[in-house]
């Protein structure tokens, strides 16, 4: 891509000579000033102090005098994250989204890669059809999607009446995979062209010679596709755990539809339930540490791989 | 993006040949790919057909006729209930969606691109500490800014109104990064300094020249805006309480939680889910070659 390749234009003009009589500080102040400050204005009102204040508000805790005297709100220090670590709820919640993520990224991640790499191999015929239609459920939010899979799923509308009648997919032990598939049919085309655009971008002189070699289009996937677009796939990876720990809407619709998704089911759930309680300070703290678990995961994540990576 | 382009044209006269294996192994792969592709193209498409067929049908026949085929079709009077019902509030709702989405992904891409630009383009103190605060933003999933967001604003009484969803739409950290990038590949500094030969101002040269040499990352950003925005479901959920400020996803979303006290509102909901998604996939659809080339460029470093 052309958008991250160093600019190619070479740079013939010598560094500008900084004038002797030129104003102190940085040329184009104003224009700078004009360019940056509608951004970093709302960047900061919007982003930087709501995630200050998040804190803030987390280390709060709302004191009465008696029971029936006015509330107000004073310091506690870390009043409401001891409250966080007592919380079974949650903790089961980012435990449900755990098992979640563990199953059904590399799932949804696999099946992407396999699209990406028949899409790019000689194997297919009508290649534009398939990248469309498997790219087609990335335009359906995942409310209206959540609402047709929960529709697909109930015994009484469903066109699979002879497996929902038998398999309640939607009871207690089989819910969280439900919603699970709905996350997948979402997104698995969007990963997959990522994936494809990367595979795209590697130069034919190496299928040439992967050829050349006496390489199947296997062998050709195996040791000479995947690694090159490695950092694609990690890259897919990375969002998708952040998105399983944000997981929101696709349960939220659910409960419509199965009495078995709980209103703590999962972590953004537990902050919503508890904000309308309303405990803001406790769902405040649920933020926080979901935001640094969130953010750790990831994290972890990216070393780990890039380690193995340069190995 | 050209280089995606140059590879995609070279790849397809690839050789078709398969090594050194026989025909016949070649005829099974073919055949292989070629069924697990139908397989997940039914998987994909079949939830869609039935939204459709079951938006064509009355509310009894939902239950009773064939989910996969239709009866008597009856989607146009569907379509009927489904904007006169409630005062024309599902209307209402299409246009409050076009609004966030639309307008807000406007404003987010051009204040994305003027900080983009500045970032990528003027040398200054603390870039690069700014440049990391702003991909720092990047990483912070958007869900866990709903909260604190929901508490600001109800300090200065902001919450419940057009402004609490759409003034947290038009920042896009992900967007300064993308035009960050592509500003400082595809905008010469020759091209600037010729600008200010000529007399132009700074501003004057980002408005004329500039913005249209990063019209394909513009492009990109305006439309992972668009998505997020149209498909926000956090912000309304703890936003909002007054139906006629509904983004039309959550007043769909609404509609579906009340169907155990007004069953007739399931096929409302069902078409209502039709009707907002048929403009969604075709833009999606026609726009497919910038999505490829903007996915892409996220995708290298």
């Amino acid at each position: 891509m052309t958008a991250v390749q160093p600019s190619s234009a070479p740079t013939t003009i010598p560094p500008r000579v900084i004038s002797p009589r030129k104003r102190r500080g940085t040329p184009h102040r104003r224009a700078l000033l004009a360019l940056l400050a509608p951004f970093g204005t709302l960047f900061f009102f919007l982003y930087l102090l709501p995630i200050f204040y998040a804190f803030w508000q987390s280390l709060l805790v709302i004191e009465r005098d008696g029971t029936f005297g006015k509330a107000r709100e004073v310091f506690g220090g870390f009043q409401q994250y001891e409250l966080v670590m007592q919380n079974d709820a949650f903790w089961q919640s980012m435990g449900r989204m755990g098992l979640f993520g563990i199953i059904q990224v590399p799932v949804m991640l696999g099946l992407a890669l396999v699209f990406a790499l028949l899409l790019d191999s000689s194997l297919l015929k009508g290649r534009r059809f398939f990248r469309l239609a498997f790219f087609v459920p990335y335009a359906v939010p995942g409310v209206i999607a959540a609402i047709m899979w929960g529709n697909l799923l109930s015994p009484n509308v469903s066109p699979f009446k002879s497996v929902t009648s038998q398999v309640d997919l939607l009871g207690a032990d089989l819910v969280l995979w439900s919603i699970a598939n709905v996350v997948t049919w979402v997104f698995v085309g969007y990963n997959m062209l990522i994936i494809y655009s990367s595979l795209l971008s590697i130069p034919t002189e190496l299928h040439e010679a992967a050829r050349l070699d006496g390489a199947g289009q296997f062998r050709m996937a195996w040791s000479v596709k995947i690694p090159l677009v490695r950092p694609a796939i990690i890259m897919t990876a990375v969002f998708s755990i952040i998105g399983t720990f944000q997981l929101l809407a696709e349960p939220q619709v659910f409960q419509s539809f199965s009495t078995a998704v709980t209103s703590t089911f999962t972590p953004n759930m537990t902050v919503y339930a508890t904000a309308s309680v309303p405990n803001t300070n406790l769902a405040a703290a649920f933020s926080v540490i979901l935001a640094v678990i969130t953010f750790v995961l990831s994290f972890t994540f990216l070393k780990f791989t890039q380690r193995k990576g340069s190995e | 993006m050209s280089t995606a382009t140059k590879h995609r044209t070279s790849g397809s006269v690839r050789v078709e040949s398969q090594g050194s294996r026989g025909p016949r192994d070649a005829l099974m792969s073919r055949t292989t790919a070629m069924v697990i592709m139908g397989v997940f193209t039914l998987y994909f498409l079949m939830p869609l057909w039935w939204l459709l067929v079951a938006s064509s049908k009355n509310k009894g026949d939902v239950f009773t006729t064939n989910p996969l085929w239709f009866a008597d079709f009856q989607m146009w009077s569907n379509i009927g209930d489904l904007f006169s019902y409630d005062h024309g509030i599902y209307l209402k709702w299409l246009v409050n969606s076009a609004i966030y989405a639309g307008l807000g992904g406007a404003v987010a891409t051009l204040l994305a691109a003027m900080a983009g630009y500045a970032l990528a383009k003027y040398k200054f103190r603390g870039r690069e500490v700014m440049f990391n605060v702003i991909l720092g933003g990047v990483l912070v999933p958007a869900t866990a800014l709903a909260l604190p967001l929901f508490l600001l604003f109800s300090k200065v009484e902001l919450t419940n109104t057009f402004w609490a969803v759409f003034l947290p739409s038009i920042v896009s950290p992900f967007g300064v990064y993308l035009t960050k990038i592509f500003a400082a590949s595809s905008v010469p500094d020759e091209v600037l300094e010729a600008a200010r030969l000529d007399g132009s101002g700074e501003i004057r040269t980002f408005f004329t020249v500039s913005i249209r040499l990063m019209s394909p990352a513009l492009v990109t950003v305006f439309l992972f805006q668009f998505v997020t925005i149209w498909n926000n479901f956090f912000l309304p959920l703890i936003m909002l309480r007054d139906a006629k400020l509904f983004p039309v996803t959550f007043g769909l979303y609404s509609w579906n939680t009340q169907l155990n006290q007004i069953p007739e509102l399931r096929s409302l909901v069902l078409v209502g889910a039709l009707v907002s998604i048929v403009p969604l996939i075709v833009t999606f659809l026609s726009l497919q070659r910038f999505w490829r080339n903007g996915l892409g460029a996220g995708a290298v470093k």
